[in-house]
């Protein structure tokens, strides 16, 4: 496992949220929430991370998440370079010439996405003492940033994560974000977290996490402070873990009328993109307890904190010859 | 070594430096105060009383402009800066505890900018110590200090405001 951390605690790849300390967490977090001041500026940009190159691995399809790390990386004024990789696999030599090519041309960090789980982490082995890798989704494995956004728009409309009730519904099986999630609000000391799902859609030991199971949905939303949709991934399911869709979002669905056994004050969350009509009713998704358009504008400072915490104070290590 | 002088008495003088100031504005013209977090904001705070302004006073963090990112990397808890006026066109005073190198109201001004673009900006500073890295200057000036270059000197508060130094003996 490649740390994470540097000998002096402080971040230097950002691959998962599992095993951070939580002081490093809430770091993220309030990091965070003073670069959302920036976006109130009218010049919404801070020179941190002027001359500095972020690149842009993806290798598997994102609009959104590709994005937002795009327009962190520029609003810290770093140069972007997206690289999308059309292939599915690109593996052993390939993938380690691919990064030696773009280490000579002088990278400060990878953002990776990849379709299969381990890739941020086997880059981060494979890059020099001066690069910093961040994981933007890796298979099913980890999708850390998308957890720390979720948590900063928890704790912008809970405050402290002690008291709270979270339940993530849907196919915690396939779900990278979910993971990521339990791990980020076990780790903030958040009250009790819920997975609400069908057996056929959550790993097996899925309670050694630290959550919940429940397998009814309305059992599962009562008295919720949070409760965080997740999307039903079809492309990464084989054979038959579902009935069909209508029957999916008779049983597991978000509507008004179960929503309504959560706190009267919850918030509704989905990490996007939507499927309507499949795990969430559109009269929720775009109600008024909905948090879905602010989590994509805090997915941009939470990006800018953990490059700026990653790239940070890191000029001084020397590179290698090339 | 004189002992350090009482920031009230300070204070009272920069109020009527500042007042004389804001006297020679063109007509008409906004005039807003901004501090530096965190210690020129405690002072902005006493001395926006003093000057009878429309606008309160704002707080200004320079973090994200820093010229030391690349050797001391992000600080936590950054508090964001809050300019609760409209900056293009206004005559701003800078306020800040104590001026030394200058880097600090070189990036003051940077974050300023990002907000827009004011008439003037005028520094106000508690205390003038020499060491100058940089061409920039005090208008309003509460005390001048010789300080030692190893001489740290610090503004407490917020309340009671006080002055101390740190002296490192070699």
């Amino acid at each position: 496992m490649t740390r994470q951390l540097d000998a002096d605690g402080r971040l230097r790849h950002f691959l998962t949220t599992e095993g951070l300390p939580r002081n490093l967490l809430l770091l993220i977090l309030d990091t965070a929430e003073s670069f959302a001041g920036v976006i109130g500026k009218s010049v919404k940009k801070v020179p941190l991370l002027r001359g500095r190159t972020v690149i842009n691995l993806f290798f598997e399809a994102s609009t959104r998440t590709r994005i937002t790390f795009e327009l962190a990386a520029k609003r810290l004024s770093a140069d972007v370079l997206n690289v999308n990789v059309a292939t599915t696999t690109v593996k052993g030599e390939s993938l380690l010439d691919m990064l030696r090519n773009l280490e000579a041309m002088q990278a400060d960090m990878f953002v990776v996405r990849h379709s299969e789980s381990g890739t941020a982490e086997y880059v981060a082995r494979h890059v020099g003492e001066a690069v910093s890798v961040l994981n933007a989704g890796d298979g099913r494995h980890a999708h850390p940033t998308q957890a720390m956004l979720d948590a900063f728009t928890i704790r912008r409309h809970k405050g402290d994560f002690e008291p709270l009730v979270i339940a993530i519904v849907g196919d915690v099986m396939h779900s990278r974000v979910a993971r990521s999630q339990i791990h980020a609000l076990n780790g903030l000391g958040a009250g009790e977290v819920r997975v609400i799902a069908p057996r056929t859609l959550l790993p097996r030991n899925i309670e050694s996490l630290g959550v919940r199971v429940f397998h009814d949905m309305r059992l599962g939303l009562k008295d919720a402070d949070v409760v965080i949709m997740l999307r039903l991934q079809r492309e990464r399911m084989q054979g038959a873990l579902l009935p069909s869709e209508p029957e999916y979002f008779r049983l597991y669905g978000l509507t008004e009328d179960n929503l309504a056994v959560a706190k009267p004050d919850a918030i509704v969350m989905h990490p996007g993109p939507i499927n309507r009509g499949v795990e969430i009713d559109s009269r929720v998704a775009d109600g008024a307890r909905s948090v879905i358009l602010e989590q994509v504008t805090n997915g941009i400072a939470v990006r800018m904190a953990v490059m700026s915490m990653a790239l940070g104070a890191r000029r001084e290590i020397p590179r290698a010859p090339t | 070594m004189n002992p350090l002088p009482e920031v009230d008495d300070l204070l009272s003088r920069m109020g009527k430096d500042l007042l004389a100031l804001v006297a020679q504005r063109n007509a008409g013209q906004h005039v807003a105060l901004i501090g530096i977090h965190t210690g020129g904001a405690w002072l902005a705070e006493r001395l926006h009383p003093m000057l009878g302004l429309t606008s309160p006073p704002g707080a200004l963090n320079i973090h994200f402009h820093r010229d030391d990112f690349n050797r001391i990397g992000m600080h936590p808890h950054v508090q964001p800066s809050h300019l609760p006026f409209e900056v293009d066109g206004s005559l701003i005073i800078l306020v800040d505890d104590v001026l030394y190198s200058g880097r600090t109201v070189r990036a003051a001004l940077n974050e300023i900018f990002d907000y827009g673009r004011p008439a003037a900006v005028r520094l106000a500073v508690l205390v003038d110590r020499c060491g100058r890295e940089l061409p920039i200057a005090a208008d309003v000036v509460g005390a001048r200090l010789e300080l030692n270059p190893t001489d740290q000197v610090k503004l407490l508060g917020p309340s009671p405001l006080e002055l101390s130094i740190k002296r490192e003996y070699t």
